[in-house]
């Protein structure tokens, strides 16, 4: 049974990306391109290692998203408040690393500490809704994503705490000081942000967290039955709230590598929809922190290669809708699975009991 | 005990509201009440944007895709499921509408924008009925889908402009007509400046002159959405898929099919509001031309407390502060001293009816309002663009036990479960 559990596990994802695939040769087909020398040249361009590196610095941020929706998810949560509170995350962290002068790694335990707090106070408002007034999270997030980039917009206004160095157009925060930075580590003639090491850490102490400690059993056991958590003694309602948290907290850390390592500021550039591709990556990770680094790293790798198709003549937005077209075809691949595996549970049980039935009839007859 | 005292108490309140608000005469009163507050309060600021015959026509165009979307929300979430598609299917109606009204003028443009619109509401359908999976990744999906499907075929087929591809060539504009007799009527009367009539007559005129076809055509679909839901046998169905699909099921009514119906309007509506975008409000498909509208649509449902009505209300709030915004940004602070006098009076009302929470909340907001008026000099531009998010949350937040959403809105239905 749980030989096939896992056969399924792994078809599955595999499956859509295949589907996925099929569709882009399509498209590409249509477009009139060679798709299998499009593939070619987006693998050769991919893994050039210079190109590496810098996906594997998109990985980590697209990492901590995607931990941060797979804790949601084991929850049954949605939450796709973590635009928001990754920007909250990285404009608060920006402002305080700016604002204190600390030894040096003090000063960036301060900065990720204050991203964590800011990620995770915004996400107790939907935390907060949820639980005492049975708003359902997926809407208060959205506004909350709204307003979030509404208020940060309005809090890098020059009079409060932005500014506009000369010659650039995008309003930006103070510098953190050289106290306040992470190293990078040179390679190819990239930089490997060390945050790097941190997303590990994350992912290892997420996995340690959901399946070694008590904390982590009720968390799942709330995410898997609310009912049946609550009456043997589990806070189900706290465990939402502070699961929540959790979730807006290492959301807060999506954009600390590229702030500490990089830019060393928070500006307008900083992407948004990290929201949407953090659940994807959970989905498509399956909400291990393995498969979630796999994902993130499909992603980053997409988007890094997007270029080589518009020197063929092909728009680069086809990769937008190849990643929507990944995550359709794997829920919808999970979804079938997960009837296969009830069908048969389904026909097991049918059997055992059909045979306990036949039993009983013959023994019923024995005893006439 | 406690909790039945209190509802028979909220029960009786309402009850009040309601025998209240059931005289026309009454209701004359209320909107004569608040036109007064609006004509004193612009009296005393200056701003005399608010009740200008512009802003309430700029209000109306603005409204007009939000309800759009509001109202392609509410047929979904009446039927059971929830839509966060909104905005992609919005997308597919500003491009579709922009493509085929460059090509063969806007009424083909429409037509091409529904008919794109109702297969994007269908796909979500057989994702989210047929399959069952989530509703929201089905909806993000298609968000993601259909804004990346825009910029790609942008770059296919529009000719570029500047070697820009993102903004199509121009659509052919639709005729416009102002209601004879009506509208020179009220101008007469909005150009004498008298204190109240004249800016309720402005506000008449604005909403009566230079009219779209396309807006006359599509406000018409909100006594058309009210009259299905509550009237037809369709409507009823809908509901009841809604609120309890077993139940439903068990008396014999197709919830497949009704949802398949339902979501299916749903993309449509959408879409029209993407197309009223690209051929009403401009004249050209430009990117991130709905800008959240989709998002705000799914906002108004709740803040409408899922009636068609509700949903025009919504909208036309949020198309208001819209419109003040681009116009004139003193109006803004002359609407939050009018918001406060009307806090103060519903603070008072409430009070006397003993309602002291909801007196007490009110009267926190006319102090805040008090404060602002009197501490802020402008209001940041990025506040008024979060105001419609922000009233949602207030809404949910205050008022989340009143709202009455579909019992089963967003929750996995199979054909022959328990």
């Amino acid at each position: 049974m749980t030989k096939s559990r896992v056969f399924w596990a792994v078809v599955a994802p595999t499956a859509a990306i295949f589907t996925s695939l099929l569709f882009t040769y399509i498209i590409l087909k249509i477009r009139g391109v060679d798709p299998i020398e499009m593939f070619r040249l987006m693998i050769s361009y991919g893994f050039d290692p210079r190109n590496l590196v810098s996906e594997l610095n998109q990985t980590v941020a697209y990492y901590m998203a995607g931990v941060a929706a797979a804790i949601g998810f084991k929850m049954l949560l949605f939450n796709i408040g973590i635009d928001g509170q990754y920007r909250m995350g990285a404009f608060f962290g920006a402002v305080v690393g700016a604002a204190v002068s600390l030894p040096p790694i003090l000063h960036v335990l301060v900065i990720i500490l204050t991203a964590m707090l800011a990620g995770g106070a915004w996400a107790a408002i939907a935390g907060y809704l949820k639980v005492k007034r049975g708003v359902s999270e997926v809407i208060s997030n959205i506004m909350l994503n709204f307003i979030a980039a509404a208020l940060i917009a309005f809090l890098l206004s020059p009079s409060i705490f932005g500014i506009l160095p000369e010659g650039t157009q995008v309003l930006q925060t103070r510098s953190i000081p050289t106290s306040g930075r992470m190293p990078t580590i040179k390679a190819f003639d990239g930089e490997i942000y060390t945050f790097l090491f941190l997303a590990i850490f994350v992912g290892v102490a997420y996995w340690i967290m959901l399946n070694k400690t008590v904390f982590g059993f009720n968390l799942r056991a709330t995410g898997l039955s609310f009912r049946a958590a609550r009456s043997s003694g589990v806070n189900a309602p706290g465990m939402i709230f502070v699961t929540t948290v959790l979730s807006g907290a290492i959301a807060g850390l999506v954009g600390i590598g590229t702030l500490l390592s990089d830019t060393h500021n928070y500006s307008m550039a900083f992407p948004s929809g990290y929201a949407f591709t953090g659940l994807a990556l959970a989905l498509l990770g399956r909400n291990h922190p393995v498969g979630i680094f796999f994902a993130a790293f499909l992603w980053s790798f997409l988007e890094r290669t997007a270029p080589v198709l518009e020197f063929e003549g092909v728009p680069p937005e086809i990769i937008i809708v190849l990643q929507g077209t990944i995550v359709l075809s794997i829920v919808v691949a999970y979804e079938l699975v997960s009837r296969i595996n009830l069908r048969q549970q389904q026909r097991a049980v049918g059997s055992v009991s059909a045979e306990v039935i036949d039993k009983d009839s013959k023994s019923v007859k024995e005893t006439e | 005990m406690k909790s039945t005292s209190t509802k028979s108490k909220e029960n009786k309140f309402a009850m009040r509201t309601k025998v209240f608000f059931r005289s026309p005469a009454r209701i004359t009163l209320f909107i004569a009440g608040i036109f007064f507050i609006i004509s004193f309060v612009e009296l005393l600021t200056g701003a005399t944007d608010i009740s200008s015959p512009g802003t309430s026509g700029a209000t109306l165009r603005l409204a007009t895709p939000l309800l759009m979307a509001g109202l392609g929300g509410l047929w979904a979430e009446r039927a059971g499921v929830i839509n966060i598609g909104l905005e992609g299917m919005m997308i597919v109606g500003t491009w579709t509408a922009a493509w085929f009204g460059y090509l063969h003028g806007p009424y083909v443009g429409i037509l091409a924008a529904a008919v794109f619109g109702l297969a994007s509401g269908f796909f979500h359908a057989i994702l989210t009925v047929k399959i069952g999976i989530d509703q929201a990744v089905s909806g993000l999906a298609i968000n993601l889908i259909a804004a990346g499907a825009a910029r790609y075929l942008s770059g296919i087929f529009f000719p570029p402009v500047g070697g820009d591809r993102t903004v199509s060539p121009p659509v052919e504009s639709m005729p416009k007509f102002s209601i004879p007799f009506v509208a020179p009527f009220f101008k007469s009367i909005d150009e004498k400046e008298i204190f109240l009539i004249s800016n309720v007559s402005g506000l008449i005129y604005g909403v009566t002159t230079d009219l779209s076809v396309m807006t006359v055509a599509l406000l018409l679909l909100v006594p058309l959405t009210s009259w299905i839901l509550w009237r037809s046998k369709f409507g009823l169905r809908m509901r009841f898929c809604g609120e309890n699909p077993m139940a439903a099921e068990s008396l014999g009514i197709n919830v497949y099919r009704t949802r398949y119906i339902a979501i299916s309007i749903s993309g449509m509506f959408a879409s029209l509001g993407g197309a009223y975008l690209a051929i009403v409000a401009s004249s050209v498909y430009r990117e991130g031309q709905t800008g959240g509208r989709g998002f705000i649509g799914l906002a108004t449902v709740i803040f409408g407390n899922w009636r068609p009505s509700g949903v025009f209300a919504g909208s036309i709030l949020f198309g208001f502060t819209d419109a003040l915004r681009l116009r004139q940004s003193e109006s803004v602070m002359a609407l939050i001293m009018i918001v406060g006098i009307a806090s103060l009076l519903l603070a008072i009302f409430y009070s006397v009816s003993r309602n002291w929470k909801l007196g007490g909340t009110y009267f926190g907001m006319a102090l805040f309002a008090l404060w602002v008026n009197q501490r802020v000099e402008v209001i940041p531009q990025e506040f008024v663009t979060a105001f419609p998010y922000f009233a949602t949350l207030i809404v949910l937040t205050l008022l989340a036990q009143r709202l009455t959403p579909p019992a089963m809105v967003g929750l996995p239905f199979k054909r022959g479960s328990e």
